[in-house]
């Protein structure tokens, strides 16, 4: 009995070593296939139109940044245009989801009125509600608002941002706010605050974790998304960046491969800088609440 | 935050029993009903205007034979009919509800398994864990964009990468996009490669699995696999359950990259014909509005069913350790 708990131990301290390593080849070998698609993409932004073809390695053997120019102006507008719109329309969510979701958030949270319970769980009903079935009576009730195409055709995306209707977010919240001391409320009351003096003094400033979380998922999600953007979306100019790039789908023939790939790294270059800057963050926001990647 | 302590207010029966007072009599005496509805007025209009109308409004829409085009005052109510054609006249549909099933159905297991093993391997702490981490889950920023998704497309064109990497074997590919044997393979494979949100889940699960349970069954003579099964599973059932029910949701909705292989149209012969996709097509190419809300109907009835059934199978196989729930 003895002789096997040691040799297991002396078993226990040598043969980590070894299978750490084998554990860590295998590792890099799914890295490397995981990020091969990110690399060939970029590689291929910067090879000649007769380089995609012929060379199959992952380098060019002669950088061709022209692939930007040309993708950048291949349109009646410029892709700048579409960065622009892109950049408002996300901008504009974050600052929606931030505030609405945490105004919502907060009453949930802490606050008590007349059928909290049953509105909780109608915004727990809707975290699995697929976008997909309310696109078709949106579009006709923004529609017959003339917010589709209107002057400013952002409307019918944004609306629904200022709304909380992201209940994901709210949920985050609540989850958050729920870690929030209650003796601070409580301190805040005995003071004599209101609920909306508590709200601005205590769960706001203690509550920024949470809204940075919310605000870059949902800049992300915003900038990457397409469904709702291609619906509502009509005129050229008023084209955000994915949209636009399904404009080169149409025109494929093979010269258009290089600028559409050189136009699909930039589209995805503020994606990656939130990721390295806020790599650990995210991380740990899909944890807390399980946030859909 | 200025949190200077005044002088009693409130008496000492509230601070004796807060609870009570709270529950109690002090319940509104900071207004906090009417604060409440203040608060969550946003999500309420954001209920009313954006999801409960819209969802009664497409309800009703599927009765009818609404186009955009006609106004809404004079639609017409045809009663089924939408419903009829779906299920008995429309090939096309009963080809989409396939493609988006067999979608799910592949996909999703496999995602969950390349998830949980690469999990697994990151789950032992040493340093690094927390790059490698970084990188796989990457691709789940990135997978869902159009710009991915022409990226993937290309990669495996006649022309693209992954024929040029079967060539080293001497196998010459296919146009794998382009055939509708494979297309929809290639779209899993997108899916799949976006393993790493479930990952990072699953990673914070394994955590949470107390090191005296391995130690236990390590002393009860259970090797590896067996702890694996035993051990490892039945804790980590609750993560696997959460994750299941969140990708099998999401993979019903794939949209983007179908959208891009198939320039819109769900080709080549419907083979990437999404429902979510074949719900676009109706609505906003054909402008058959009301046979698209039946559509939207039958999914969120369908995704209903299938939620109500996780979650009345979950008692059965989802271990929950005591104190939770």
């Amino acid at each position: 009995m003895v002789a096997v708990t040691s040799t297991a131990r002396r078993q226990g301290v040598r043969r980590p070593g070894g299978r750490q390593a084998l554990r860590l080849v295998v590792l890099v070998v799914i890295v490397a296939v995981v990020l091969y698609p990110l690399l060939w993409m970029v590689g291929t932004s910067v090879k000649s139109q007769q380089e995609i073809v012929s060379n199959i390695g992952l380098l060019p053997q002669r950088f061709t940044p022209g692939n930007y120019t040309e993708g950048w102006s291949n349109f009646d507008l410029s892709f700048g245009r579409f960065f622009l719109n892109s950049a408002m329309v996300s901008l504009l969510t974050v600052v929606g989801n931030a505030v609405s979701c945490l105004l919502a958030a907060y009453a949930f949270a802490r606050l008590r009125f007349r059928l909290r319970g049953i509105w909780f769980a109608v915004m727990i009903g809707t975290l699995l509600l697929p976008g997909h079935v309310l696109i078709v009576p949106q579009y006709i009730l923004f529609r017959s608002l003339g917010l589709v195409g209107g002057d400013w055709p952002y409307l019918p995306l944004l609306i629904p941002q200022f709304l909380a209707t992201e209940a994901f977010f709210v949920f985050l919240m609540v989850q958050f706010m729920r870690g929030i001391p209650r003796e601070l409320d409580e301190a805040a009351k005995i003071d004599g605050a209101s609920p909306y003096g508590t709200f601005r003094h205590v769960i706001l400033p203690l509550s920024r974790p949470a809204l940075v979380t919310t605000a870059i998922f949902s800049f992300i999600w915003t900038w990457n998304d397409f469904f709702r953007q291609l619906v509502f979306l009509s005129n050229l100019e008023d084209y955000t960046v994915p949209v636009a790039l399904t404009l080169f789908i149409d025109s494929t023939g093979q010269s258009a491969v290089g600028p559409m790939f050189a136009m699909s790294v930039l589209s995805l270059l503020p994606v990656f800088l939130f990721f390295l800057a806020f790599q650990r963050m995210l991380v740990e926001g899909i944890n807390t609440s399980g946030l859909k990647g | 935050m200025a949190l200077t302590t005044a002088p009693g207010r409130t008496g000492p029966t509230r601070s004796a029993r807060p609870h009570a007072s709270r529950r109690g009599a002090g319940r509104d005496r900071h207004g906090e009903g009417l604060a409440g509805y203040v608060f969550l007025s946003p999500w309420l209009i954001g209920l009313m205007g954006v999801t409960a109308i819209p969802m009664l409004l497409s309800l009703y829409l599927s009765f009818t034979n609404y186009d955009i085009l006609t106004p809404l005052s004079e639609v017409q109510w045809v009663g089924l009919a939408n419903y009829e054609r779906m299920f008995t006249a429309d090939p096309s549909y009963w080809h989409a509800v396939r493609v988006t099933l067999t979608f799910a159905l592949v996909a999703v297991p496999l995602k969950l398994a390349a998830a949980l093993g690469v999990a697994l391997l990151l789950n032992r702490a040493w340093r690094g864990v927390g790059l490698f981490r970084g990188l796989f889950y990457l691709p789940s920023l990135l997978g869902g964009s159009v710009a991915l998704a022409i990226v993937w497309v290309n990669m495996f064109n006649r022309d693209g990468a992954f024929n040029s990497f079967l060539a080293i074997f001497g196998i010459e590919g296919l146009p794998w996009v382009n055939d509708p044997e494979w297309a929809l393979e290639t779209l899993m494979l997108l899916a799949i490669w976006q393993f790493g949100a479930p990952m990072v889940i699953f990673l914070a699960g394994l955590k949470q699995v107390p090191s005296e349970l391995y130690e236990a069954a390590s002393v009860d003579g259970a090797g590896r696999v067996s702890q694996f099964w035993h051990v490892t599973l039945p804790m980590l059932s609750p993560v696997i359950f959460f994750n299941l029910v969140l990708e099998t949701i999401n993979g019903f909705q794939g949209f983007t990259a179908a959208f891009v292989l198939s320039n819109g149209t769900g080709g080549p012969v419907d083979s990437t014909l999404m429902y979510t996709l074949k719900l676009y097509i109706s609505g906003f190419t054909d402008l058959e509005m009301g046979y698209a809300s039946a559509m939207a109907w039958v999914f969120l009835i369908v995704i209903a069913l299938i939620t109500t059934v996780f979650f009345s199978t979950g008692r059965f196989w989802v271990h929950y350790s005591d104190g939770e729930r």
